[in-house]
Order: C-alpha cells, then sequence, then structure tokens
C-alpha cells in the first residue's frame, strides 16, 4: 500500500507543475501589469517603477515563474495588493470560519442524504418516491440565489429567528448561533441533488443477488438495508463526498458572502472585485494540492470499505 | 449503426424507379428516428420539450428586437406594484394629484441629498417618497418599512450598491456612475417633461423595478442573457471536450498523455474558483466574454467521456474497414466514429446549457458576469435582493420563477433525451 501512495504522490508532481503554469500564464502573462492595478491611486511614474521592481514584474518570465515556485515552496506569497495583510495569515485566519459552516454542513446533509436515500429507494416506485423526486427536480430548479435571498429575508429579517448576519469570536457562538442559518440554507440547496443521485446509487445494489441471498436466509429487513445495501453503495457515495471536500475550501461562498461570514469564499469574492492576484493564485495553487490529496485518500477509503479493491 | 442499411436501401432506389415501392420496407429505421418516436410518446419531454423551444424563440425574437426592445423605457412609476386588473387598478388619491407629486417629493429630496453626503441609499428613499403618494395604497407600507430597512442591513446595501452600479437606462454611461442620477432625472422629468410623466402607469402586471421600468420586459431581455450564455458557452465547451477527447481517445499513445495531463490540471481546481480566477484576470467585461470563461473553464466532463467513447470505437470493425478502404485519420474520427458517438455529445451538451446558465446567473449577480447596462436574471436578483426588504418582491419572483421554469423543463428533456437515446441506461439504473 505504501508502494501506492508513493507512487501517486510521484504521479502528482506533473499535474502541479501544470497548474502552477496555467496560473502563472492566467496572471503573470494575460493579467495585464500588476503596477497598474496596484497603482490605482498613484500616478507617479517613479512609484510605479518601484512596485514593479517589488514585485519582481521587470525580470524576465523565466524569473518570474522561478519566484513563484519558491512562494508556493516557502507559503510566503507576500502581502495582499489591498490591504498589505500577509497571504499566508490570511489564509490561515480564514480557513476557521469557513470550516464552523462546512464541516457541520456535509456531516449533516450527507447523514441525512443517505438516510432518506436508503428510505425511498426501499420503497421505490410508490407515491412518496415519486413525490419525493418530483419535489427534489423542482427545488433543484430554483437558483440557489433565491433560496439565500428568500430564507435570509423571512427567518432572519421578518421573524428574528436568527441573526441577519455577522460573527463573533467564540467557536460555540457562532457555530449555534451565526452559522445554523447558513447551514439550514446550505442543507436546503445541496439534499436534493444529492439524494435524487445516491438514490440511484442504492438502486443498483437493491436489486442484486446478495440482498435475495439475505432475505432468503433470513436477515431482518433493516440489516439489509443498512448493512448489506448501505456498505455495498457507500463506494460511489465516499466518491461523490469526497469529490466535494476540496469544494469545501471556497465551497459555500454565497453563503458566506451573504451573511458576512469571514472565510476563504468571501475572501476569493473581495479578492476578485479588488484584483487582489496574490490571494486567489496562493488559493488556487494550494486548493488543487488539496484537491489531488483528497483524491488519493478517497482511493485509499475505497479499499477500507470494499476489499475488492485492488489498487494499482 | 444505421447508416450501412440506408446507404444500400438508397442506391437501387436511384437507380431505378419502379422498385422504389418495395424498397423502403427494408430500410429499418436509424438511431435518431428510433430516438424521436421514444421522445415522442413521453408526454413529459414532450412538455418540457415545448417550454425550452418557446424560451429559445423568446430569446431569438429578443435578440432581433422584435420583443422587450424598450425594456429601459420607464413606463411605470418607480416600484410600480404587480396587477392583472389592467393599469392603474390600484386605488390612487384623487386625480391630478399624484402626478405633481412625484415631481414635488423628488424635487424636496434632492437638495437634502445634494447638501448632504453622498448617500447611495439615498435614491431608494426618494424613489419611495415620489412612488408613495401615486401608489396610494402602498405610501403607508413603504414608510414603515424605510426606517426598518437602514439600521441592520445598511451596510450590505451599501456594499452591493458600490460594488455593482443601477444599470444605466437606456445606456446613459453618465447615470450609470452617478448614484445621484436617478433623483435628478426624477427632478428633469417633473420640470421639464411633465407630459412624458403622466404617461407612466401606476401599475404593471408584474410590477416595475426601481426606475419604472416594465419587469416583464426586464424578464424578458434576461432570459435573451442567461439563455444565449447558455446556450453558447455549452457549445464552446462541447466543441473543445470534443476535439480534444476524440484525439485523445484516438491517437492514444503521447496525445492521450499530453491531453490527459492538460485536463488533470484544469480538474484539479475547483471548477468556481477557477472562474473566477479567469474573470479576476480578464477585466473587460461582456457577454461574450462571460461565455469564454464559462466555456474554457467548463470541457472537462466532457472530455473524458468522448475520449472514453473514442477509446472503445476506433477498434471496432467498421473503423478498421474505413483504414482499409484509404480513409484518412481525420475522416475516421469524424465521418465515421463521430456519427456513432454524437447521442453522448447531444446530451453532454444539453447537461450543459442548465450548468451554464445557472454559473452565469451567479456571476451575474456577483458583479463578475455580463456589463452593467446588459439584463440578465442574475443582475435582476441582485436588484431584487435590496427591493425585498422594502417589500418589493416581483422583480425576485419574476426572475427566479422564469429561471426555475426553465432549469425544470430542460433538466426534466435532458433526462428523457439521455433515455431516448440510450435505453440500455434506462433498464439498468432500474428508475
Amino acid at each position: 500500500m505504501w508502494a501506492y501512495v508513493v507512487r501517486r504522490l510521484w504521479q502528482m508532481i506533473p499535474t502541479m507543475l501544470g497548474v502552477v503554469l496555467l496560473v502563472f500564464i492566467l496572471f503573470n502573462l494575460f493579467g495585464g501589469d500588476p503596477a497598474y492595478v496596484l497603482a490605482g491611486k498613484i500616478s507617479n511614474p517613479d512609484q510605479i517603477d518601484n512596485i514593479r521592481r517589488q514585485l519582481g514584474v521587470d525580470q524576465p518570465y523565466y524569473i518570474q515563474l522561478g519566484i513563484f515556485l519558491k512562494q508556493i515552496v516557502t507559503g510566503n506569497f507576500g502581502a495582499s495588493w489591498s490591504t498589505n495583510e500577509p497571504v499566508s495569515h490570511i489564509l490561515a485566519t480564514r480557513l476557521g470560519p469557513s470550516m464552523t459552516v462546512l464541516v457541520p454542513l456535509l456531516i449533516i446533509e450527507t447523514i441525512v442524504a443517505v438516510g432518506l436515500a436508503l428510505a425511498v429507494a426501499y420503497v421505490r416506485g410508490s407515491l412518496t418516491d415519486r413525490a419525493v423526486m418530483i419535489v427534489c427536480t423542482v427545488g433543484l430548479s430554483i437558483s440557489i440565489l433565491v433560496y439565500i435571498i428568500v430564507f435570509q429575508y423571512v427567518f432572519a429579517y421578518k421573524l428574528g429567528w436568527f441573526p441577519v448576519q455577522g460573527w463573533g469570536d467564540s467557536f460555540w457562538e457562532n457555530l449555534v448561533r451565526y452559522a445554523s442559518l447558513p447551514i439550514l440554507i446550505g442543507l436546503v440547496v445541496s439534499i436534493a441533488p444529492n439524494l435524487r443521485l445516491y438514490r440511484t446509487f442504492v438502486l443498483d445494489e437493491i436489486n442484486q443477488d446478495y440482498v435475495r441471498t439475505a432475505r432468503a436466509k433470513g436477515v431482518s429487513e433493516n440489516r439489509i438495508m443498512w448493512v448489506h445495501v448501505l456498505r455495498n453503495a457507500s463506494i460511489p457515495i465516499i466518491t461523490h463526498v469526497m469529490a466535494a471536500l476540496p469544494g469545501l475550501l471556497i465551497g459555500a461562498f454565497l453563503l458566506e458572502r451573504f451573511f458576512s461570514i469571514p472565510g476563504i469564499g468571501r475572501e476569493v469574492i473581495l479578492a476578485v472585485e479588488r484584483s487582489d492576484f496574490p490571494v486567489i493564485k496562493a488559493l488556487t495553487v494550494y486548493v488543487a494540492v488539496a484537491t489531488m490529496a483528497v483524491n488519493l485518500l478517497a482511493d485509499l477509503m475505497y479499499k477500507a470499505v470494499d476489499p475488492r479493491v485492488q489498487l494499482k | 449503426m444505421s447508416s450501412a442499411p440506408d446507404v444500400i436501401a438508397a442506391r437501387p432506389a436511384a437507380r431505378t424507379a419502379p422498385l422504389r415501392r418495395e424498397i423502403p420496407h427494408t430500410v429499418s429505421p436509424g438511431l435518431w428516428t428510433l430516438a424521436w418516436r421514444r421522445l415522442r410518446r413521453d408526454r413529459l419531454a414532450m412538455v418540457s420539450l415545448a417550454i425550452v423551444a418557446a424560451f429559445i424563440v423568446l430569446m431569438i425574437l429578443s435578440g432581433l428586437g422584435a420583443v422587450a426592445k424598450d425594456w429601459a423605457q420607464e413606463v411605470g412609476v418607480n416600484y410600480a406594484p404587480p396587477s392583472f386588473m389592467g393599469p392603474d387598478a390600484v386605488p390612487e388619491a384623487p386625480s391630478g394629484q399624484p402626478r405633481v407629486d412625484v415631481s414635488d417629493a423628488a424635487a424636496v429630496a434632492a437638495p437634502a441629498d445634494d447638501t448632504g453626503v453622498v448617500d447611495p441609499i439615498g435614491d431608494v428613499i426618494a424613489a419611495l417618497k415620489g412612488s408613495g403618494p401615486a401608489a396610494g395604497a402602498t405610501s403607508s407600507g413603504a414608510a414603515s418599512d424605510a426606517p426598518g430597512f437602514v439600521d441592520p442591513l445598511a451596510d450590505v446595501m451599501k456594499e452591493i450598491e458600490g460594488a455593482r452600479r443601477p444599470p444605466a437606462a437606456a445606456g446613459d454611461a453618465a447615470k450609470s456612475v452617478d448614484p445621484l442620477a436617478d433623483v435628478m432625472k426624477d427632478i428633469e422629468a417633473g420640470k421639464g417633461k411633465a407630459a412624458a410623466a403622466d404617461t407612466r402607469r401606476a401599475t404593471l402586471p408584474f410590477g416595475a423595478d426601481k426606475w419604472g421600468r416594465d419587469v416583464i420586459a426586464k424578464t424578458i431581455k434576461g432570459s435573451e442573457t442567461s439563455i444565449f450564455v447558455g446556450l453558447a458557452a455549452a457549445f464552446v465547451a462541447t466543441l473543445i471536450g470534443t476535439v480534444l477527447g476524440a484525439l485523445a481517445g484516438y491517437y492514444g499513445r503521447w496525445v492521450d498523455d499530453a491531453l490527459n495531463w492538460f485536463y488533470s490540471i484544469f480538474s484539479s481546481i475547483p471548477y468556481l474558483l477557477l472562474i473566477l480566477a479567469v474573470a479576476a484576470v480578464l477585466q473587460h467585461k461582456g457577454t461574450m466574454t462571460i461565455v469564454l470563461i464559462l466555456g474554457l473553464t467548463g470541457w472537462t466532463g466532457v472530455f473524458r467521456l468522448i475520449r472514453a467513447e473514442y477509446l472503445k470505437h476506433k477498434s471496432r470493425e467498421y473503423v478498421q474497414a474505413a483504414d482499409a478502404i484509404g480513409a484518412s485519420n481525420a475522416r475516421r474520427m469524424f465521418k465515421h466514429i463521430f456519427p456513432n458517438i454524437s447521442h453522448v455529445v447531444l446530451v453532454q451538451l444539453s447537461i450543459l446549457v442548465v450548468a451554464f446558465i445557472k454559473s452565469e446567473v451567479i456571476l451575474s449577480f456577483l458583479g463578475f458576469g455580463v456589463p452593467v447596462d446588459v439584463v440578465s436574471w442574475g443582475s435582476m436578483l441582485n436588484e431584487a435582493q435590496n427591493e425585498l426588504l422594502l417589500g418589493k418582491w416581483w422583480q425576485l419572483a419574476a426572475a427566479g420563477g422564469t429561471m426555475a421554469v426553465l432549469v425544470t423543463a430542460f433538466s426534466l428533456f435532458t433526462d428523457a433525451l439521455r433515455d431516448a437515446l440510450d435505453p440500455k441506461l434506462k433498464g439498468g439504473k432500474g428508475h
């Protein structure tokens, strides 16, 4: 297994270099001259020259690429162009609030969606099943923006059950007070598509021979569904959940923006609005690394769930 | 798959006319004919197709200027409420008074704004003052709402107002820069063009927005933008994905390695982050820019599927036969193999249209999408967010509802299309 992990890590290197190259081409070649973006308020040519020298953009491209590689390896991306806050500090402090919202959201959403999927797949073809599927299809078609706008208006603004927006200092206050409405909206938006998907995964398993065998030897229906079927259906489900993990990092950026949660997603939007290239560059590269690591983790988890899986 | 019997049957029929009557029985229906027949039987699919087709016709008509050409014209009073009872169904103050009040209220509000600090929400209040007396019944509601929205969400409002200026009516560039412009305009309308102001209606079927523009016309214009971006970006992404997938799957070896490397780069960056990164770099805003952003970043799913299809098909007998008669690589790829996998391409295209419409709405909402003088569902939702706090729900309902109808219809049609083109899949999935 370790040989497998080492080989996979080795294979990541060219992809990683590709990501670095893509980000470099995007921002250093197409991004225009950062000095002019920066010097919005400054018109003094001397100062612009100074900024160019500081950023190293007066150097040839291969040296700029070297600077970029060094930044990635050392984790020192310099300071944000708009707030002068070190980029590494931005990333470190924005991660916590994002996770406070997104980790509970992912856990609750997966448990609820898997539970419901087993239930509606068990009564497949019935009125309940069809009604749930219709609600899911229609629910999916409404823009996430509409959900957020309406929920924020009704539950926070009109009814006052939740704060309209804000963020505190203590973890529990944030989780219980500020994060609950965003989590609720996240659940409403994400359960519908996942339920549809997980239902098909369960349906693929429910007609298999092993289910019939289990029933024939007198295993209870509960045990069949929750142990036999769920374990087999969990392979594609894990793939799907793991694929959603890197999205957590920027994930619910709309929720963060609407509720003024100082997370990674809101930071991305702010950075794009302000043309704050160092922040976007750092985020893109690190999120890509995280994605690859998570993909590897997902493959290792298949092995744990399904002993038939051979790691090649 | 179906082309071979077609060809055999068609040739003798063309040469000898009398045989034609007997031949048609030997022509077996092709993939597309069969799929269309299956689709025809599916009532839900036909309804969805009709809705999608209606939207596309609307998009074309609107694009040609046949409908909603004057969407930017201020035909109603500010925030005219929706009413299907015909124009001016809402009870009004005694005749003669309201029109004068509009200009007066705006004129009173304007000096206060001019002398004070530049207040981005001042124009909203001015608009409220303007619409209050005119709309009669809504005046008390508007007045009680006004203090409420200032406290808790004032900073959001400011942030949003600052990030995305109100779209300029009638392409007036200066107006989009000046937050007080519409107050000024009200004054102009009151002083100079009293007659023009008289023609504004107090109610509209779907209501009016902040500037008194008809929400129906705006929604049609917004549909045009959003659907066009969705369709065009899906074409670009499908084209890139298909060509690259065909090259990778057909040639294999180093071409496959190189393109797979390319694919792994794009797929290891989360899609939304990639879009935002490209949006940050491309400072130029335009409808075609957003089409390019979505198209250039969204091809990965198509690539993976098409590559797998070409891998499967390239060693089949019919491709070997094409090789034997001396067909070139390009001819084998696109003339022989492509028709056999075109149904996969079509389904992917259909899936992408829905995905891109959703992405465009989010991007435009955030202000990274279409330019400010173009209206899309996303920019309508952006305005509607503030309006809802004043109790003006109609623009939100119009944009959100229209989008929901189109997306539902398109998704159902895509599902039906996939089932019709690949009946084996349907059986296997146990629907």
